[in-house]
Formats: C-alpha cells, structure tokens, sequence
C-alpha cells in the first residue's frame, strides 16, 4: 500500500502548484499527509530519485517529478543508474532497467 | 458532419524539450513533418480536434483509473510539467463543451467512458498542439485511454473507442479532425531512454496503414511489453484511430531519435465510409 501512498504524492505534487508551494516551504507537513515507510520518506526528503526508482515509483511520476525538482536530464538518467548501482533492481511496477549500468543508451 | 482529418504522431517530451540536444538538420526534418501536419489539418478547416492520447497522471490515478476518458470542459490547461523542461510555455486552451456533451452522450451507448469538466494537459496533448494547432485556435477534445495504470485498456476496447468516436463524429454537425499521439516502442522515463525496437514499429506501422484490425489487436501486452516497452502499451491511441477513421494511412515521418526517446512519427489516414 505504501508504494501506492508514494506515488499519490508524486501525482499531487506533479500537477498541483499549491502542492509544490507548501512543500517547498516545508516538507514534512506535506509528506505527513502520506502513509509512507521510512525509506520512502527519506528518499522524498533527501530528493533521491535513484531510490524512489527503484522502490518502483512509476517513471512518468518520477520523470515529471525530477523536472520540478529543477534536474538537467542526463543528471536524472544517472539519478536512477546509481539508484540501481546502490540499492539493486528495481523493486515493483514497469519501468525497470533493461540497459546495462555503463550502457550510455542515447549518449545521456 | 464527420470526420475531416485523421492521423497518428508522436508526443514523447524530449520532441520539444529536448530539441537542443539532438542533431539540428534530424530535428529541422522531423519538426517541418509535424508542422505540415499541422497545415493539412488547418487545410481541413475542422471546427474541433479530437486527440486521443495515453496521459501520464496529470488528472487520472489508481485511486480512480477509467479505462476512457473524455473532456468536457469549455477550456484546458498545461503543461502540468515544468514548461522550461517541456520548452512549451503554460497556457489555457480552448475546448468545447457543447460538442464534448454530444460526442459522449453518442459514445456511450456503446462504452463506457468518464467524463470530466476539469482537465490538465500532460507532454501526451502539449507536444502534438505545439505542432498541430500552434496559435492554439481549434478547440480541442481531449480522450484518455489507460496505458499507464494495470490493468490496462483491452486493444479490442481501443478499437470499439475508435469505432464510437467515428460514430458520435458522424451524427455531430460539425467538422471533426482526430488525432491519436503516442507510442510507438519505447522505455521512457528509465535509463533505457533513448531504446527504440525500429523492426517491431515498422511491423506495426505497416497494419496501421493497411488498418489491419486483426494484425493491430494481435498484441499482447507480455510481449508488447518485452519487444516494445512500457510505451508501447500507447498503440491503444493509434488502434482507436484506425478504428474511427477506416481507411489506410499513409507515413509521412518514421525516424528513431534516441534522445527523444521514440521512433518519431507522423502520419495521416485518409477517412473511409
């Protein structure tokens, strides 16, 4: 259920401006709002995009989400490689990783 | 009326925001297809736009996924995302809320979609507007079928999509042009981008164009999702409008751009009887 609670947070957030103005004025007030497990907390929290990949968010979510964190693209895409390199495969949903960790698919 | 104009494109976000990043002359190519699009549907003087996209969360959840949905506002709004990301600046856009009402009353006689008065558009509407209708002068339908959250959107109800839109076009008095963007193979949003499977989306451009019913809903989605990715679940968007349009389409664009993520495509239907 918490992967489901993550992403609702993401889904919020994404399209919401209210939402994104009272988290960047604080954070945890708007994540209380969340049944997460501490991990996905941390990793909202610290702005790990690596984890919240492979915890299984789902890549449109998690794409949209790195954009409002203001994160260049190759930046993003290797956000997610040390995700992978750091805490192993993606762990639910579809957007797993099928490239291998040093394949630069499209020169990113 | 009836329909007027039909077609396919592509609506990955890379395509604007990206732009900077791929080779100028493969961008000019692909950008100037897109745009003749454009002009051909202009040409075609439709009183509305139908565009029939995969959306990516920007109103639809699994806290209360339709398998369709249809707007039914008098105007949008979008980008959701960062638009300096998406490179297309936020903005309203217009609907029409009268013609969505007739559409969706004549649609659900035969399935099931939701409604919805309020709408924000994704990269899957803003990318095809920037192109299609960039002085954003048509009003726009707008018509979500879930690729995103499984359980997903059978491809024979994409089908029966497309055969209610063309009906409900039909029995409208005005001009009506479609639109279905999306697809075709890819792994956006992992750090697969920028993988395409050229062979599998010749092999489905191929049943598009000879709107080949059995060819297109052949697909499972195991191996759609093995040969294709998680984006080409979107073929639902190209599938409804074969449906709706029942002619054959002609490929004006078809070209793998890795940095946009997609095979890029534009292509146009011509509307059978």
């Amino acid at each position: 259920m918490s992967l489901y609670q993550m992403q609702k947070f993401l889904f919020d957030i994404n399209r919401d401006p209210a939402v994104q103005q009272r988290f960047l004025a604080d954070r945890s007030s708007v994540l209380e709002g969340y049944e997460l497990i501490g991990e996905e907390r941390d990793a909202i929290a610290a702005g790990d995009i690596g984890m919240l990949y492979v915890l299984g968010a789902n890549g449109q979510l998690l794409m949209h989400y790195a954009a409002f964190l203001g994160m260049e693209w190759s930046a993003y895409i290797e956000a997610m490689r040390e995700g992978v390199r750091k805490y192993g495969p993606v762990r639910a949903g579809l957007y797993s990783m099928t490239t291998r960790l040093d394949e630069k698919v499209a020169d990113v | 009326m009836t329909l007027v104009f039909a077609g396919i494109s592509s609506h990955a976000p890379g395509i604007t925001g990206r732009a900077h990043m791929a080779e100028p002359a493969v961008v000019q190519e692909f950008h100037g297809a897109y745009f003749r699009m454009g002009e051909r549907l202009a040409a075609a003087r439709a009183d509305a736009l139908i565009l029939v996209s995969a959306e990516h969360f920007a109103n639809f959840f699994m806290s209360n996924m339709p398998a369709f949905a249809v707007g039914m506002a008098s105007d949008y709004e979008g980008p959701i995302e960062d638009p300096q990301w998406l490179g297309i600046a936020r903005r309203k856009v217009p609907g029409d809320a009268d013609l969505s009402k007739r559409l969706i009353s004549e649609m659900m006689q035969t399935v099931d979609v939701a409604y919805a008065e309020e709408w924000k558009f994704d990269h899957g509407i803003m990318v095809p507007l920037h192109f299609l209708t960039p002085r954003y002068d048509v009003p726009v339908i707008p018509m979500n079928i879930n690729c995103q959250g499984p359980p997903l959107t059978p491809l024979h109800r994409a089908w029966a999509f497309g055969e209610a839109i063309r009906r409900a076009a039909d029995a409208a008095p005005q001009r009506i042009a479609l639109v279905g963007a999306g697809g075709i193979s890819h792994w956006p949003a992992t750090p697969d981008s920028g993988k395409i499977n050229e062979a599998w989306d010749r092999e489905f451009l191929e049943a598009w164009k000879a709107n080949d019913k059995s060819a297109m809903l052949s697909y499972t989605d195991a191996a759609t999702y093995r040969d294709a990715g998680q984006g080409g679940f979107e073929i639902r968007a190209f599938i409804a409008i074969a449906a709706a349009a029942r002619g054959h389409g002609t490929v004006q664009h078809y070209r793998p751009i890795p940095i946009f993520s997609v095979g890029c495509t534009v292509a146009s239907m011509d509307i059978g009887r």
